[in-house]
């Protein structure tokens, strides 16, 4: 479903990523984790096209077609979806019309009928029951004064609304407690599937404890160090992100097609 | 001829007779300063930067530069130092250099004189005088141009350190009515170099008297500069005082104003952020009553990226007093990522005073944060309530809010002794005892 | 992202067309006779002849104001076309008898003269060109004691009121545009709502530019007497000219005792091309004057259109308790310029004041709020609440914030707060991420960001104004 070979990223001088590999095949869960500046939020960034990084070397294929050739809507009218670290605030825009729009805007490019106001309503309110979102909420703006976890658990109901085919959870888990934490990962495991898969980028071991990965990559300075199954989320845990950089093989990333 | 045309010729004949003497260029500044003032005359309210201040008091009156420095015994300038007699020390009486009164111990890479040998011989330390501030559009730094007579000249080499504050002490002492000086300082940091500068402004007498100083500031790259004006003048005198700065890449410029004194007083505060990655912050106080008048208004001109200013000036007014804020931002084309924050926060503490202010915002590029706000307001009824309710007396709940109100401006006062001496001052005022400004 | 905002202009101005109508004008140029003329045209009645010749003669001791942050080439007075009708506007028994063109072009407008295919519940003036060409409702308002009706027949059939609240909000001599238009206005709304009656529908008066070389000057007057309240909406359009038309209006609005209007404004006169060739001039005078205690006046506007706006629809709050609210969008594109803002001057106890300002600027656009709140000193308790954002896209446009803010009571409470910032980047690529293209992304961004002001535009025009916004941000460049 998607292939990232050989990806270089930079942002203004600095380069971030440095040659990462990565298969995702369909119905695959996979975890990205890694220390502080590692690059794990500019690899699930680059997936989506945010247009502040320059891909210097690579490919990215998605269902076979160029990914990085694509603008960040048709990538996501493609059925990529990234849960934000920072969901970003839209004054004066409510979320109900927010996602609809962006609903319809999908919709429309599948070749699908727009839906109305209020069949829409229909479909939200299922979706807001997925995280335990009031209703309310629907009416304010978007992320606008919203708590953290409240900013994170909209996310999800966006996921769930839009119901992407790959769906990259970019540090979803941090600033939630153990509740909030519970009911996002709740609510992406009801929207996994045979046909979906899901990158899931987290410092901690703990989400995954809830969203069990099928495969574990670290990446460290801009590529991957190790890669595994989910016990490896386990043991570093249990050493830290210095065991692993430690204990690096010289093959970066050769894992990753496991 | 109108009032206003009769002081314009009386400048203009005080003008004429300066000796002459002095370096060729100088006396083009002066000719060139004279010539602006006499085609520009005083400004009046239909001029945008004087909507609120008339300055028909001072146009009206024919003011006479003075000649000579009066006689000032050092005890009676204790008041006014800040508790701090050891600073290096310029005093300028009437206009004039009191060498008597003055003291700057040589430091390297340092260099304090006065400006007036310079008018002389014309020499380097002189060379930036007119090309910082503007003696085209703006009358009275034309007046000051022309009629300069001395003031301080400063020059911190590079990356020299100055712990401790240098103060300019402008004293107006004549015993006649009607005198009037023109002060004119040039202060240079150069790359690196940091420094604090003190400008005081009083009078000794209660006789009618008008400063027009003007201060130019040069800062290098990287250089910080902090500076503080204590405007304290007689309550019958007149005062209207430029500091013009233009700042390079890096530098920091921290300014504060204070302005309790005069009858009629206007403070410009202009700054250039002309490097990129250049800050300023520009804070002040004012503190009027009676049928005093004060204005300030302040220009940062954002002309290169990453700049940032900050501006907070809060003015308390008693009495028929009216106070005037004008805060101009602009930020030019170049100037993206620009961060600007201005506010002005008013407490009028009377019926009958009045506040008119205008901050103002000009912006040509697209990635700036600017925000501005301003406040006119009385002190806040519940709050008075709360605290008497907790057993405060009014007049304690009243001073203890007033003075919570300036505090965190005035806490913003670079130099400690500074602050001290004016949150005393202040608290003093409030509690409605005379101005002292020592700290005690 | 430039280049998507780059590529999200230059739909076609849509009301740009000419109507081809037979049209009665008189000479260029202005002068005594001329100012006769356009009275005579009128039929109107001798005070209203001298009224109109105090204003010229002051006019002509007037010059022309030049500080505002705006500038253009200097307008010849004498070159310019003070009056044209369309010919076939005569004495209308009915709407039936107007022009079937005229109804065409209303119609191409998205405005419906005839009654029965109104929107239910807008009573339509419209002004096309110097007059009004039609009202609607007027028999249903009329049950009410409304008057609802052209400015020219209420001078016929109600000089009284005309008389009494004529320039006593702006005087004929308030400043070189409003005495221009005391001359030489040729038409406009009036609006009489009698005590204690609450209008039952939105009244609108639609104006409508077509004859080329010639000013607009429209008057408007509305009262709302003791308990009475208001609701008025006013659209403005005109085809697409090489050359500068000007439209000096003037609107009075006066609130007694309890009385409330609420004015709204979509302004789409012809902005120019994307190089600032033709367009309308936009140098209006609109005050309201809360006369009575408890009144209230609001202003909305939506301002997209004119190469030129200057106007600062202001409110004097003279009866105690009265309120004066200003909510404002301001859109500039290419070379669009705008200054305005309001005036609030509080001169009654606890009156309050409210300023919202939403200024877009985009292309080569430059967009000033210049506002001034003041407090008289008798206003006790006076309280003011001035909120003015600025958003800026693309490198090329300005942004101004000129507030001016005076105070004489110590009772007052005045706030002002004011930012600047560029549309976000992080905004539209999370909008992207979920689906949506970046003209939609945009759309959705700056109607957010003008959301407190909509809200207060009557149902059916808040649609408008937001599809307005949409087509006024189009090519505005990255």
């Amino acid at each position: 479903m998607l292939e990232i070979k050989g990806l270089r990223a930079n942002i203004g001088e600095n380069e971030i990523l440095k040659g990462v590999d990565l298969t995702v095949r369909k119905g695959e869960v996979h975890a990205i984790m890694g220390p502080n500046g590692s690059g794990k939020s500019t690899l699930a960034q680059v997936i989506a096209g945010h247009p502040a990084y320059e891909i210097t070397a690579g490919s990215v294929t998605y269902d076979g077609q160029d990914l990085l050739e694509m603008e960040p809507e048709e990538r996501a009218q493609a059925g990529i979806f990234l849960a934000f670290q920072y969901p970003v605030e839209i004054p004066g825009v409510t979320n109900a019309y927010f996602l609809r729009s962006a609903y319809n805007a999908i919709r429309k490019a599948r070749g699908e009928d727009e839906v109305d106001p209020l069949e829409f309503l229909d479909v939200m309110e299922e979706k807001m029951k997925l995280v335990d979102m009031d209703p309310a909420m629907l009416n304010r703006s978007v992320n606008a004064g919203f708590s953290g976890g409240e900013k994170k658990r909209n996310e999800i109901v966006q996921l769930a609304v839009l119901n992407p085919r790959l769906a990259i959870l970019d540090e979803t888990d941090s600033g939630l407690d153990i509740d909030a934490l519970r009911i996002v990962a709740d609510g992406v495991n009801k929207l996994r599937g045979p046909e979906k898969s899901a990158i899931v980028v987290t410092h901690y071991q703990r989400l995954l404890n809830y969203i069990v990965p099928d495969y574990v990559h670290v990446l460290a300075g801009g590529r991957f160090v190790r890669s595994g199954g989910k016990e490896l989320a386990v043991e570093l845990e249990e050493h830290g992100y210095d065991w692993i950089q430690s204990h690096a093989p010289e093959t970066a990333g050769a894992g990753s097609r496991a | 001829m109108t009032q206003p045309e009769t002081a314009v010729a009386h400048y203009l004949e005080a003008f004429d007779g300066i000796d002459g003497g002095e370096a060729d260029r100088i006396r083009e500044l002066r000719r060139a300063g004279m010539d602006r003032f006499v085609a520009l005359g005083f400004p009046t309210m239909k001029n945008e930067d004087w909507h609120y201040t008339s300055v028909a008091p001072i146009a009206t009156r024919s003011f006479d530069r003075t000649s000579f420095p009066s006689t000032v015994p050092s005890t009676d300038l204790d008041p006014f130092l800040f508790d701090s007699p050891e600073w290096p020390r310029l005093v300028f009486v009437d206009g004039w250099l009191a060498p008597e009164l003055s003291n700057v111990p040589p430091r390297a890479g340092i260099d304090v004189s006065n400006l007036r040998p310079s008018l002389v011989d014309g020499s380097v330390d002189a060379a930036l005088l007119g090309t910082i501030a503007d003696h085209d559009t703006v009358g009275f730094t034309a007046l000051n141009t022309a009629l300069m007579q001395d003031g301080a000249v400063i020059r911190i080499g590079a990356n020299v350190e100055l712990e401790t504050p240098i103060h300019l002490v402008f004293v107006s002492a004549q015993p006649v009515p009607l005198a009037a000086s023109f002060p004119r300082n040039l202060v240079v940091l150069e790359r690196g170099a940091r420094a604090s500068v003190i400008e005081s402004y009083f009078g000794l007498r209660d006789e009618s008297y008008l400063t027009v100083p003007v201060t130019e500031i040069s800062l290098g790259e990287g250089a910080r500069l902090e500076h503080v004006k204590v405007q304290n003048e007689s309550a019958v005198a007149f005062h209207v005082g430029t500091i013009e700065a233009v700042q390079q890449r890096g530098s920091e410029l921290h300014s504060f104003s204070y302005a309790a004194g005069a009858e009629l007083s206007r403070t410009n505060v202009y700054t250039v952020l002309n490097g990129p990655g250049s800050s300023c912050t520009l804070n002040g106080m004012y503190m009027v009553s009676g049928v005093q008048h004060v204005d300030h208004q302040t220009r940062i001109v954002h002309a290169q990226p990453n700049t940032t200013s900050r501006e907070i000036y809060k003015g308390i007014l008693d009495g028929r007093s009216h106070g005037v804020f004008n805060g101009k931002v602009y930020v030019r084309p170049e100037a993206q990522k620009t961060d600007g924050k201005q506010s002005n926060n008013n407490l009028l503490l009377s019926d009958h005073a009045r506040v008119d202010t205008k901050p103002q915002l000009e912006i040509f590029a697209d990635d700036v944060k600017c925000t501005h706000g301003a406040t006119v307001g009385r002190l806040d009824e519940v709050a008075l309530f709360y605290m008497k309710s907790r057993g405060l007396d009014a007049e304690q709940a009243r001073t203890l809010l007033i003075y919570a109100f300036a505090a965190d401006v005035l806490e913003t006062i670079p130099v400690k002794p500074v602050r001290d001496a004016l949150e005393a001052a202040v608290f003093a005022r409030v509690r409605g005892e005379e101005l002292q400004l020592t700290s005690e | 992202m430039s280049t998507a905002i780059e590529s999200l202009v230059n739909r076609e101005y849509q009301y740009g067309f000419v109507t081809d109508v037979e049209a009665d004008t008189i000479p260029r140029g202005l002068n005594e006779d001329i100012v006769r003329a356009i009275a005579a045209k009128k039929n109107e009645p001798e005070w209203m002849v001298e009224w109109r010749l105090k204003a010229y003669r002051r006019w002509l001791t007037m010059t022309e104001p030049h500080w505002s942050n705006v500038s253009y080439p200097a307008i010849d007075y004498q070159d310019m076309i003070y009056y044209s009708a369309p010919k076939s506007v005569k004495p209308l028994a009915s709407l039936d008898e107007v022009d079937p063109e005229l109804l065409r072009t209303y119609e191409k407008l998205g405005i419906s003269l005839t009654e029965q295919k109104m929107l239910a519940g807008v009573a339509v003036d419209a002004i096309f060109d110097s007059v009004s060409v039609g009202t609607t409702f007027k028999e249903e308002l009329g049950k009410q004691g409304i008057i609802f009706c052209s400015f020219g027949e209420a001078i016929q059939n109600h000089p009284d009121l005309v008389q009494k609240y004529l320039g006593t909000v702006v005087p004929h001599s308030d400043n070189f545009f409003a005495a221009l238009n005391a001359a030489v206005f040729s038409d406009g709304s009036f609006c009489y709502v009698p005590k204690g009656v609450k209008c039952p529908m939105e009244l609108s008066t639609y104006f409508r530019i077509n004859a080329a070389d010639t000013g607009q000057f429209e008057r408007t007057l509305i009262i709302a007497d003791e308990g009475a309240s208001v609701s008025y909406l006013e659209g403005c359009t005109a085809p697409k000219r090489s050359g500068n038309q000007l439209h000096a209006a003037v609107v009075e609005l006066v609130a007694l005792d309890n009385a409330s209007i609420k004015y709204s404004t979509v302004q789409n006169w012809y902005a120019g091309d994307a190089e600032g060739v033709g367009g309308i001039y936009n140098f209006v005078t609109k005050r309201g004057k809360c006369v009575g205690v408890n009144s209230k006046i609001s202003w909305t506007q939506v301002e997209t259109g004119s190469a030129i706006t200057w106007k600062y629809p202001s409110v004097i709050l003279q009866g105690d308790n009265s309120t004066g609210e200003f909510y404002s969008v301001a859109v500039v594109n290419n070379r669009q310029q705008a200054d305005t803002g309001t005036k609030m001057i509080h001169i009654g106890k606890n009156t309050k004041s409210t300023i919202i300002s939403k200024g877009i600027s985009a292309g080569r656009g430059n967009n000033s709020y210049r506002g001034q709140v003041k407090v008289m000193p008798r206003a006790t308790g006076a309280r003011n609440y001035t909120q003015c954002d600025s958003m800026l896209i693309g490198n090329e446009c300005g942004a101004h914030t000129f507030p001016y803010i005076e105070v004489q009571n110590d009772s007052a409470i005045v706030e002002h707060e004011a930012s600047t910032s560029k549309i976000g980047e992080d905004q539209i690529f999370y909008c992207k991420q979920r689906g949506l293209n970046a003209e939609h992304a945009i759309s959705i961004i700056v109607s957010g960001f003008c959301k407190e002001v909509f809200q207060n535009l009557p149902m059916e025009f808040a649609v408008e104004a937001q599809q307005l916004l949409g087509i006024s941000l189009e090519g505005s460049v990255g």
